[in-house]
């Protein structure tokens, strides 16, 4: 588990990680600004590759990760390519659908739209780190799975993350307020309500 | 009494995608992996003059260039994996560039040149039947086919393209809702006296109508890695489908099944986009062969708008003769469909649902499908009758008030029942129970107390609407494959696909019912084909639950023929004499003289033979035989292709209701109320039954007020690629109260009686959110899919709306 310092309130973005932050870090950097894309490194490709890499170390999941980034590289990128950890998905890679969604300091980001080094020395949660260390599954995972909630599931580490980030600061909420804070991460099955149900069970409102 | 069937259970693949430890294609890597990205085409037509990769080639870390040339030719009508002379659509993929690094290989392909000579580019079909239109392809505009079309989702072989051109008159009258009298169709039929239905009628409704195609854009884009071992291909495909992939990639790949082994643990979304090997996994699997390394040709966001298909959309005109008893007496039908790039329409499909919603007396239908220079199109979600169910729906309200007739009794007067008839050929249905379906909906939503209620108040007003969504639900003749282990655990093998529909799993239960194995005691082989799965329809097409409850079914009574026959064998009598339960078959006079499944799985390996896979039966498709040598001598096998006889087509409906509060100072509008019920046997899984329902109801949002294509008529590109543009439904947009039941009634050529759902959920939905629009604002007719925002409130306006004149693709 991971301790909750999420601050009072900030449910939607992190004000310091802004999308045009982003963009500034990501064209100061000297990277192709091109649409959409990720640029990911071959298994065996670092060696020469890596000139503009820099070593820092990352608190993921509670842990001290130390990896290799690059200037214009994403959390996302970091967590799937560097650290092997898949179960962040990249749905659009633009900042549209939360399949990436990750917590920073409890809050819930894309983390397609944040660059790894704006996160050096912040507490980031990822889905692998949502389940407790004896593998307990959390409350929202479990409620999930008892609503059958996935469809194909991608959607669904996002939708897991900003579930728990909304319990962390609010409970209890009302489903009004379940869905305000959920609107964030696009489900293209339409599992919604069987999302926001799951949010309602994960908070002892259903039974 | 039922031990499965009508029983929630947790199907296997769940906890794993709330721990996001479940794989979908893009999350494998491999050693020595190399990253293809797509060059795609920057202009709607066009001829590739030249392409000069040198540059490319000679950078650090790029390690090869893959074109057309590196593949067999598909000539047109085909969809090519890369284009080789002429580009049809933006966004079309021309070449793979493979790297180290994605970087690298995206770096790369801004070094490559491509001249091009434009061509002139068309993206409305009726624009391009116009004397003087354009014709998306230099051989014409109109896909012709030569033989049946095939499966909805299966790849247009069989035809041609050829050049049609409309008198303007036809032109005129399309446009402004009249008979394109004198316009050239390239598929008619017929039944009944249509003069005669019309002389009939008490009332005749005429309407144009257009519907928007508009993308999948299922949530995981169609990333795929492959790689080769020991003349092996190794295939990680982002699919709807499993086995069904197994044949058409082999040929692709110009190898023996055998030698494929397609791995597909999960899908995000597919759709219809992805029911069966399409295009692209030829650059995959081929590009890793001649590098002879692992490849990952990864898709973006904007490139799954590009190749990852949409929904056709269509230009149409209908003529509704209704007698003053309710009944349809006629009905004349013109579709012309929007093809994009590959040419193919669902105008069929879309008549079809007129048949089932109106069992008309006499109907004619004409359709074409005309070549647009816009994006791919094939199956999605109730490919044609969805979109017909939305724009249908006002017009049937209509109908019936023109004759003073309740709009619920209107449709119980007309639809589908167990003795009626689906399509042009009027072909019968298995069973039908929409009639019961509507009474139920009607009771639980309170249509008659909704409309007896105040509809103003003040600047808000109320609709109500109700909506049929129909698609056919089932296939016949694939294979079941299941396996007692010499521990008496049930191993249940499934080619199904897994795209979130979890139907894969709930099909498996029909065989642990059969056996009365506890579902602890049970477990599904599945997703990948060297795990031994048979062969199984693709996964669409709200099939699966019909089709293999039956296979899986079918598997379990050989399994069951065969250990009655092991047990006769060891302990006398006839197999006759042998029942089973609790994991035992054993002698139904002394139930103490028996053997385990353990015990007769051991005995099955002993005795080798058909008891153990080394034989099986003459009829099974070749990838069921290769599954059952992979497990021949390792328990008893129970294998069968479905031969159960009967004849019809299982139908798959919904019925939807919805109320709507819309406000007419911005033409917003809020779901009050909807609710839903199927009609589609027994529930073989309740909670994923609501859960289907829930989604599809979101679908039907999409489809009736949000979702369409946009692309600059001047340019012809696409202006709207992204999510949020496009745009599916989010939280916000959708009611999350749904209200579903089931009819409940089992379909009698089904031993477990299920039917599929997965279409008419959204074709419902669409419906009945259409019927509430027009109601609210009494009765006017957009004749739209989607009818947007801009739409609603230019008619509060007084203004003409956007597509009045039948445009599609453009504003």
């Amino acid at each position: 588990m991971y301790s909750n310092t999420t601050k009072n309130g900030a449910m939607s973005v992190n004000s310091k990680l802004t999308r045009r932050r982003f963009i500034k870090g990501v064209i100061f950097s000297g990277a192709a600004a091109t649409t959409g894309t990720g640029m990911y490194l071959a298994a065996n490709a670092q060696s020469g590759q890596s000139a503009a890499e820099r070593l820092v170390t990352l608190n993921i999941n509670g842990r001290n990760r130390p990896v290799d980034v690059l200037p214009s590289e994403t959390l996302a990128y970091t967590l799937r390519y560097k650290l092997d950890m898949t179960g962040t998905k990249i749905g659009c890679n633009r900042g549209e659908c939360g399949a990436c969604t990750v917590l920073i300091e409890g809050v819930p980001n894309y983390s397609c739209s944040v660059l790894t080094h704006n996160v050096k020395g912040k507490a980031v949660i990822s889905i692998e780190g949502v389940k407790a260390a004896d593998g307990t599954l959390h409350a929202v995972q479990q409620a999930f799975i008892a609503e059958n909630s996935p469809q194909c599931g991608f959607c669904t580490p996002g939708q897991v993350m900003s579930a728990v980030a909304l319990l962390n600061n609010n409970p209890r909420p009302t489903r009004s307020e379940a869905i305000d804070a959920m609107s964030g991460n696009l489900c293209r099955c339409g599992a919604y309500e069987h999302y926001i149900n799951g949010v309602m069970r994960a908070s002892g409102q259903l039974a | 009494m039922s031990t499965h069937i009508g029983k929630d259970f947790i199907p296997p693949d769940v906890p794993g995608k709330v721990t996001g430890e479940i794989k979908y294609a893009e999350d494998y890597k491999r050693e020595g992996m190399v990253f293809a990205r797509l060059l795609t085409s920057p202009m709607p037509s066009g001829r590739v003059v030249n392409i000069d990769a040198s540059e490319a080639l000679r950078m650090d870390g790029v390690v090869g260039v893959f074109t057309a040339d590196d593949l067999p030719p598909v000539p047109p009508p085909g969809n090519p994996a890369l284009a080789s002379e002429y580009v049809t659509y933006v966004g079309q993929p021309i070449l793979a560039v493979a790297a180290i690094s994605e970087e690298i290989a995206e770096s790369a392909i801004d070094k490559i040149r491509i001249d091009f000579e434009r061509r002139d580019f068309v993206v409305d079909p009726i624009e391009s039947l116009s004397p003087g239109g354009s014709n998306a392809y230099p051989e014409g505009n109109v896909l012709v086919r030569t033989q049946e079309e095939g499966p909805e989702g299966a790849p247009i072989v069989g035809a041609e393209i050829r050049d049609i051109k409309w008198p303007q008159s036809a032109i005129d009258a399309i446009k402004t809702g009249k008979e394109p009298v004198g316009g050239e169709f390239t598929t008619e039929w017929a039944f009944g006296d249509l003069d005669a239905g019309f002389a009939d009628a008490a009332t005749i409704i005429e309407e144009p109508f257009v519907t928007i195609g508009y993308p999948h854009h299922s949530l995981e884009a169609r990333t795929g890695m492959a790689y080769w071992e020991n003349g092996k291909c190794y295939f990680h495909g982002s699919s709807q489908s499993q086995s069904a992939n197994n044949a058409g990639l082999a040929r692709m790949l110009g190898i023996d099944l055998a030698d494929l082994v397609f791995i597909n643990e999960a899908t995000g979304g597919g759709f219809g986009s992805k029911i069966g090997p399409y295009p692209f996994m030829a650059i995959t699997g081929n590009f890793a062969r001649v590098l002879n390394r692992p490849v990952q040709l990864r898709i973006t966001r904007e490139q799954e708008f590009y190749i990852g298909s949409a929904r056709s959309g269509m230009q149409g005109w209908i003529k509704v003769g209704v007698k003053a008893d309710g009944k349809v007496s006629a009905v004349d039908l013109v579709i012309v469909n929007d093809g994009g790039a590959t040419g193919g329409g669902s105008g069929n499909s879309s008549a079809q649902h007129v048949t089932v919603a109106y069992q008309p007396e006499s109907m004619r239908y004409r359709g074409i499908s005309v070549y647009t220079n816009t994006t791919p199109r094939g199956a999605q979600r109730g490919p044609g009758q969805n979109e017909m169910a939305a724009v249908l729906a006002p017009m049937t309200d209509r109908a019936a008030a023109a004759i003073n007739m309740d709009r619920v009794a209107f449709r119980t007067r007309n639809v589908l029942d167990s003795d009626g008839f689906q399509g042009g050929s009027q072909g019968p249905v298995t069973s039908a129970f929409v009639r019961e379906a509507l009474a139920q909906g009607a009771r639980t939503f309170g249509w008659d107390e909704k409309l007896a209620q105040p509809k103003v108040n003040g600047s808000k007003v109320r609709g109500v609407g109700v909506g049929i969504g129909y698609h056919g639900a089932g296939g016949r003749g694939y294979d079941g494959l299941l396996r007692i282990a010499p521990d008496g655990r049930l191993f249940i093998h499934s080619g199904v696909g897994n795209l979130g529909t979890y139907s894969y799993a709930g099909t498996c239960r029909a065989a642990a019912e059969a056996l009365q194995v506890p579902w602890e005691r049970c477990e599904i082989v599945n997703g990948r084909s060297d795990k031994h799965l048979p062969h199984s329809s693709g996964q669409g097409g709200s099939n699966t639950i019909f089709t293999h409850t039956r296979t899986n079914w079918l598997a379990a009574q050989d399994a069951i023929a065969k250990l009655k026959e092991i047990a006769a064998a060891d302990l006398g009598g006839a197999a006759d004499d042998y029942g089973i339960g609790d994991e035992r078959v054993y002698q139904s006079a002394d139930s103490s003289i028996g053997l385990t499944y353990a015990e007769a799985a051991q005995r099955a390996m002993e005795l080798g033979g058909k008891f153990s896979g080394q034989e099986y039966p003459d009829d099974i498709n070749p990838l069921t035989q290769l599954a059952v040598q992979g497990l021949a001598g390792t328990g008893l096998i129970g294998v069968a292709k479905d031969n159960i006889p009967g004849q019809g087509q299982p139908p798959g409906v919904v019925v939807g209701f919805c109320e709507i509060e819309m406000d007419k100072d911005t033409g917003k509008f809020e779901i009050l109320d909807y609710t839903a019920i199927a009609d589609c046997g027994t529930v073989v899984h309740p909670k994923n039954f609501d859960n289907a329902m829930r989604g599809g109801a979101v679908w039907g949002v999409g489809m009736t007020a949000l979702e369409r294509h946009v692309y600059d008529p001047q340019n012809g590109l696409p202006a709207n690629t992204g999510l949020y543009q496009n745009k599916p439904p989010t939280y916000k947009d959708v009611n999350l109260n749904t209200k579903m039941g089931g009819v409940n009634i089992p379909d009698p050529q089904n031993p477990t009686g299920g039917r599929g759902i997965g279409e008419p959920t959204q074709g419902a939905s669409a419906a009945a959110l259409a019927s509430a629009i027009s109601n609210a604002l009494d009765g006017h007719l957009f004749n739209t899919a989607p009818t947007t925002t801009d739409m609603i409130i230019n008619h509060l306006a007084g203004n003409s709306y956007s597509t009045k004149s039948l445009k599609t693709n453009t504003f």
